[in-house]
């Protein structure tokens, strides 16, 4: 047998897991980016994009996906996030206020591309959301090894 | 006249600080700079408002644009920022507090490590405070208080040693249970209203009668924003919080956060919403007796001189909702002038003492003695800040004081005002104690060698010492009517007195 079975959980669920983290990702982002016309939303998609990762964690043990997303780039990500978000507010005060809504002030009801900067706070809020969510992931289990460590 | 477009910057400005501080942390000297830059900017932004706004002016901005929408549905439907005279009042004392603080942390965060974190939630909390001032929406400033409330949460724990961890614990589940029941009140509000909006509450307010439901939401909000005003049987929690956090959070914490999250909140819900109904006189003045009690007997055992410091902030507090309680325009004004009293001297003292720590390295007042030899002017100021606490005569605490008393003796509470001199005896004896066993005495031996304070930590305590030496002056009649009795006034037309003050 290959090394990678040596840590995390059996075979059924990583083969369940690399089947499906792919389509839990996309489901995410399809739920960030609809997120003016079904329910949801940045939040909501944001929590799934960063459950998607912890997922490949739990699967496979170890820090698999800390490669891919490492501790470091969860706290820029989170803060361009928050950034990108008060900017598109205070980028508003130019054309009437505070977040206001200054690309497409009068969208039409279900369709995706018109409901001006409302997408993009989504978009916004999802950065701060998953690489929050996934950064304390990353936290507690460093410092579960931290602990395991000790004894 | 001001453009009401500078109003949601005083939210805006600390949030753009703490999050551009978050993603740009490697930089050398960054988290300074912007701490510093942030805390000064609103703070400029406050003193222009209060330059510019026009007597009984109220600003109202209307978030997102939505003000057109009032006139064609009839309602309000977004989220208002609201600024009148009792806002600007606040916004001065705690952008003042924040700024001050800011510089004085520069040299005194060195003792920690991550210093950018600091400043990124002091930051945050400092966005979280403004938001509870300017919003004029109910729910909006439920999510303001959770903002100030979490980022402090954060700071108590900064030490991260076990006592800073166990205070944080227990003031987060304290804080925790203050925000689920004022939720729970906004919630019932709403429901019985229709609206969240201030103004809109007050005018469907004023013409109903005041059902069952009403004492379960007084009920409700009073224990919240008591929890988050450690008012006495919802006090257990500061008097570990506020000793634990770093001393700069410790000074922010008493000084301003306490006060704009629980006394304003109640101020502005109960006088301005409910029109200060006659239960809550009642409870207010009984609540502020009790704690002025209680924390001034408890301080006079201490021998941590900021867990002292803190069980005088619950007293004092108490003072504040006394004067509060009483309802009439010179008991409101006491109370107002004696918050932004407190508000100067309790961070001055808490900066003093953060002061000592780092030049002595200890916080007990036994292992003390002498240290005014070495450390001229931080003794000087902790003398200052506890002649204005204690209530002797030039110095700004004794008119706050003096105010709440005659207020108490033309409201004919005799006994009450008969307490109130009372406990600031008390007052004196303890905080004489931290001068006498701190500062005067002897020298001892290991304290041979250490070193004034930092230069910008020594210009903190100075200007804050000398606002408490002068502050007696905001009570001349020309300064007065710009500062204190517009805030006056705002709580006043709440009460449906206007007599006028």
């Amino acid at each position: 047998m290959s090394k990678e079975h040596d840590r995390g959980m059996s075979i059924i669920v990583k083969t369940v897991t690399r089947l499906t983290v792919g389509l839990i990702l996309l489901y995410g982002i399809y739920i960030i980016l609809h997120g003016h016309l079904t329910p949801g939303g940045g939040f909501a998609g944001g929590v799934i994009v960063a459950l998607s990762f912890i997922n490949l964690d739990l699967a496979f043990g170890g820090s698999i996906s800390a490669k891919i997303f490492s501790k470091g780039s969860t706290a820029v990500v989170e803060a361009l996030g928050a950034v990108m978000f008060l900017s598109l507010a205070l980028i508003g005060m130019k054309y009437g206020g505070f977040f206001d809504n200054f690309l497409h002030p009068d969208g039409n009801a279900g369709q995706l591309v018109s409901a001006g900067i409302i997408p993009l706070e989504n978009i916004a809020i999802s950065l701060k959301v998953s690489a929050g969510l996934f950064g304390i992931f990353l936290t507690l289990i460093v410092l579960q090894k931290f602990e395991s460590e000790k004894k | 006249m001001i453009s009401e477009g500078i109003v949601p910057l005083f939210v805006a400005i600390p949030l753009a600080g703490a999050f551009l501080i978050a993603l740009l942390k490697r930089i050398k000297g960054i988290s300074d700079t912007f701490g510093i830059l942030a805390s000064a900017g609103t703070f400029a932004l406050s003193i222009l408002f209060l330059l510019k706004m026009e007597a009984g002016q109220r600003v109202i901005y209307n978030i997102g644009n939505w003000g057109g929408f009032n006139e064609v549905l009839g309602k309000i439907v977004g989220i208002q920022l609201a600024v009148d005279g009792l806002t600007i009042f606040m916004l001065l004392i705690v952008n003042f507090v924040a700024f001050i603080v800011a510089l004085y942390s520069v040299n005194y965060m060195t003792r920690y490590t991550q210093k950018w974190q600091f400043y990124c939630l002091f930051l945050l909390m400092l966005a979280g405070m403004n938001g509870v001032l300017i919003t004029g929406d109910m729910f909006n400033l439920f999510v303001f208080i959770e903002i100030a409330s979490l980022a402090s949460y954060a700071l108590v724990a900064f030490g991260t040693e076990k006592r800073e961890l166990e205070a944080s614990f227990k003031y987060a589940v304290m804080g925790g249970m203050a925000s689920l029941l004022i939720l729970m009140g906004v919630i019932f509000l709403y429901s019985y209203t229709g609206t969240l909006n201030m103004a809109d509450m007050t005018g469907v307010l004023a013409g109903s009668q005041q059902p069952a439901l009403m004492y379960l939401i007084f009920g409700l909000l009073l224990t919240g924003f008591g929890l988050k005003a450690a008012v006495v049987p919802f006090h257990a929690w500061l008097p570990d919080a506020h000793p634990s956090a770093p001393a700069p959070i410790s000074a922010m914490l008493s000084g301003v956060l306490i006060k704009a999250l629980g006394v304003y909140v109640i101020a502005r819900v109960f006088f301005t919403i409910f029109g200060f109904p006659h239960q809550i006189s009642i409870i207010l003045m009984t609540l502020g007796a009790i704690s002025m009690g209680v924390g001034a007997l408890v301080a006079l055992r201490q021998w941590d001189m900021k867990r002292l410091l803190a069980y005088s902030s619950i007293s004092q507090v108490g003072y504040i909702m006394l004067g509060l309680g009483i309802g009439t325009p010179l008991g409101i004004m006491g109370a107002l002038f004696h918050l932004f009293n407190h508000s100067i001297f309790k961070s001055l003292l808490f900066l003093d003492s953060g002061a000592v720590e780092y030049a002595a390295g200890t916080r007990n007042m036994k292992e003390m003695g002498g240290l005014s030899r070495k450390l001229p002017v931080t003794s000087g100021s902790t003398l200052v800040g506890a002649m204005s606490l204690a209530g002797i005569p030039p110095f700004a605490g004794f008119w706050s004081k003096l105010i709440i008393i005659i207020a108490l003796v033309e409201a004919n509470h005799m006994k009450l005002a008969a307490w109130a001199v009372l406990i600031s005896i008390i007052t004196i004896a303890y905080i004489v104690k931290v001068t006498r066993f701190a500062f005067l005495g002897a020298l001892k031996d290991r304290f041979a060698n250490i070193k004034e304070v930092p230069v910008l930590m020594r210009i903190s305590l100075i200007v804050l010492a000398l606002v408490c030496i002068f502050g007696g002056l905001l009570l001349i009649p020309e300064v007065r009517d710009t500062f204190l009795s517009p805030a006056v006034r705002v709580l006043i037309s709440g009460t449906g007195g206007g007599a006028g003050s």
